[in-house]
């Protein structure tokens, strides 16, 4: 027996539902065929959960260790003290005349924050699998708020960098106005690739131990702990098309005032490819959204 | 406006047989398969083991109506509550609720044990939908009803697993949605905590909400709904009035004979180490029939093979009416001795059986359920309907009256009639 449905009827109710503000919503379940849309809304709705998940993942992260939020300044600042004396002192990679401490923490903070954000995001459909597989709520909060609070850590590490460059006596440009812009890429950068790994993995559990492997070589082909000036300058095009060479030369400039090796140009490429990736990440997510409970 | 809650037409849910067993596929095989075979990954990317777990369901409910949906194992009734709960996206059909879904099938969903109970009743409300305001309106109330107490600043690691059960179950039961649905098979927790569930089941079908029950226990089936849907196969046999539809799906399907084998796909995988074989009823001179007389012995056999050793197994046997309503429940080490004895079941074959005395059961159709388990470790094996048998009351006290006697038992009772 198949009755066929009048759409617009269940449209009608669905809007007089909303516009009189009634409790009652009318919910319509139905097979999605194809690429579906995005339902921004539905997660506008459930905004809300991306700050409860969020504040979880920080408080869960700090409440067993002694130091607790210690940690987020402690791990940059240690690194920063190893990696200074290996490729500062030892192997003296070129950093245009900046104190090296200094160049490695200005390039590593947004690389921390992309390096991070991809891993939790890519990760996160799995490890929620018991919500996944229970309840219904927009999918998409899951790797967007795994991100979040790899946000916060990216904050707490920005003071170390104040002191750093009151120490160095570094006084930022006025450039300084578009980190948060930079910051932005950086993370769009990071979800794009998070959206498109996290669905992967609820179905090819390989993503796993590739990814950590595909951010290992990544960070290689990005100057944080060189100069992009050592890139020859015929293979410099390709080099910048990776948007996280864009954001890290652009962060540099910004605080320290370096030169720009990346011609404009190619750094609005790079941003486009860094948006196409993200738009791509969030169809192919609510494509296989789907699936999930049944996958996961 | 209709008064229509739920509205379900035509839904089915496809499932492949490939991504169930191997839950998910390695990219390997993925880039294998696509090398062998490119065309057919291109055109039919899932494979072609596939099979519907849920086919050409249609259904309304009722505002404020308690619908029962039963059906043996596999039928359906899980994947059917989990497209109604939006988990699962079904393959082709519509659904239409009213309002939103609560499930008691949810419940502790998302808590943190290193959160506290406090932050846990905050995690858990927004993962179930409701808002920050909402939360902080109910907090008091979630408390009280949880009876957490001084804990409530506690991690939940550290809660005992009741109170945890608590906790969790005060969210979910706050949630307060138009539409509830409740899947008693997958309720965990112990039987005080289950009927709570129900408890509060009741309180939200009597506050005129609309409810969805799922259960395999025939006689909350009949306390707490008014009509039944009866699944099979994922197919919908049969909607009617609970006690119809209990009768059908209790009596109707059965192997006769008086001996119900068990094929390979009615024991889920779950079930090992614990392989059952059959139960059986037999006459007091051994004679396999579903033919028993009410005025001697019924001996009930279950078989069974154990692929290796178990600790605390139990293996029992519960008695129902045709309609459902429990006779009684029996288990094989009942006995303290025999419980002493059989601390631990070695691997092997058996048959446990026991015998319905003479002069105990009254005419009519019975069910004999099965159940193998370890007391509060786990559930190996369940069959709440492994059989049924027809008890023929010739002979039985009281046949000199052509009447029907009410109730399951006709016991023989030793009268004295003496003038006082």
């Amino acid at each position: 027996m198949v009755r066929i449905y009048d759409e617009s009827k269940i449209k009608v109710m669905t809007t007089t539902a909303i516009e009189t503000k009634k409790k009652i919503d009318v919910v319509t379940i139905r097979p999605s065929k194809g690429w579906v849309g995005l339902h921004l809304r539905d997660i506008w709705l459930y905004r809300e959960l991306v700050y409860f998940l969020t504040w979880r993942d920080l408080k869960v992260r700090y409440k067993q260790s002694v130091l607790g939020v210690l940690w987020a300044i402690l791990k940059p600042f240690l690194s920063m003290v190893v990696f200074s004396v290996l490729f500062g002192k030892l192997a003296k990679l070129p950093s245009d005349g900046i104190p090296y401490p200094l160049f490695y923490f200005v390039g590593n903070l947004p690389w921390d924050l992309f390096s991070t954000s991809l891993s939790v995001a890519s990760k996160s459909m799995v490890t929620s699998s018991n919500m996944v597989s229970k309840i219904y709520f927009p999918r998409l909060i899951i790797p967007l708020s795994s991100v979040m609070a790899s946000v916060v850590d990216f904050l707490i590490s920005f003071v170390i960098l104040i002191g750093l460059m009151i120490f160095y006596k570094y006084a930022p440009t006025i450039g300084v106005l578009w980190l948060p812009v930079l910051i932005l890429l950086a993370l769009v950068t990071a979800l794009g690739v998070g959206f498109w790994t996290s669905a992967l993995m609820v179905r090819y559990r390989d993503f796993n131990y590739i990814l950590p492997f595909v951010t290992q070589l990544w960070l290689f082909i990005t100057p944080v702990l060189y100069s992009a000036k050592v890139i020859p300058q015929k293979w410099l095009w390709l080099y910048s098309l990776n948007p996280m060479t864009g954001v890290i030369e652009s962060f540099r400039h910004c605080l320290l005032g370096t030169d720009f090796s990346i011609s404009p140009l190619l750094m609005v490429i790079s941003i486009l490819i860094s948006i196409l990736m993200f738009i791509s990440g969030l169809f192919y997510f609510r494509r296989m959204e789907r699936e999930f409970a049944d996958m996961i | 406006m209709s008064n229509i809650a739920v509205r379900v037409e035509n839904i089915g849910k496809e499932y492949n047989i490939f991504k169930e067993n191997i839950k998910y596929a390695t990219l390997r095989d993925k880039i294998v398969n696509t090398i062998k075979s490119p065309m057919k990954m291109l055109l039919n990317p899932a494979g072609s083991n596939k099979f519907w777990a849920l086919r050409h369901v249609s259904f309304e409910i009722e505002h404020g109506q308690v619908m029962g949906i039963i059906g043996k194992n596999g039928a359906g009734k899980s994947t059917l509550l989990k497209i109604l709960s939006r988990v699962a996206e079904p393959t082709e059909g519509y659904a239409e609720i009213r309002g939103r879904v609560g499930s008691l099938l949810e419940v502790g969903t998302g808590f943190h044990p290193e959160l506290t109970g406090r932050e846990n009743i905050y995690l858990n409300g927004a993962i179930l939908g409701m808002k920050r305001a909402e939360i902080d309106r109910k907090f008091d109330e979630i408390v009280a009803f949880s009876e957490i107490g001084k804990f409530l600043d506690t991690p939940v690691k550290r809660y005992s697993s009741g109170m945890y059960m608590r906790l969790a179950f005060a969210v979910s039961a706050h949630l307060e949605p138009e539409v509830l649905v409740v899947d008693e098979v997958l309720a965990v927790g112990d039987a005080e905590f289950q009927r709570k569930c129900l408890g509060k089941m009741s309180d939200v079908a009597s506050e005129g909400r609309t409810v969805l029950f799922v259960s395999h226990n025939m006689s909350a089936i009949q306390r707490l709904t008014s009509e039944c849907i009866v699944l099979d196969n994922g197919q919908m046999i049969m909607r009617a009035p609970t006690a119809k539809a209990v009768d059908y799906y209790l009596t109707h399907d059965f192997e006769s004979g008086g001996e119900h084998r068990y094929t390979p796909d009615e024991i889920p995988n779950s079930a090992a180490p614990f392989k059952p074989i059959a139960v059986r009823v037999k006459t007091a001179k051994g004679i396999t029939t579903d033919n028993q007389l009410s005025t001697e012995p019924i001996t009930v056999e279950v078989e069974y093979e154990l692929t290796a050793d178990i600790t605390g197994l139990r293996v029992g046997i519960y008695l129902f009416t045709s309609r459902g309503e429990f006779i009684f429940t029996s288990f094989d080490t009942d006995d303290i001795a025999k419980y002493n004895h059989y601390r631990v079941r070695k691997a092997g074959h058996y048959i446990s059986r026991c015998v319905i005395p003479a002069d105990m059961l009254n005419e009519g159709r019975f069910v004999i359920g099965m159940n193998a388990s370890s007391y509060m470790v786990k559930r190996y094996f369940g069959d709440e309907r492994a059989l049924n048998f027809n008890v023929n009351s010739t002979g039985a006290p009281g046949m000199q009256w052509v009447e029907v006697r009410n109730g399951p038992v006709r016991p023989r009772l030793d009268w004295e009639i003496k003038e006082a």
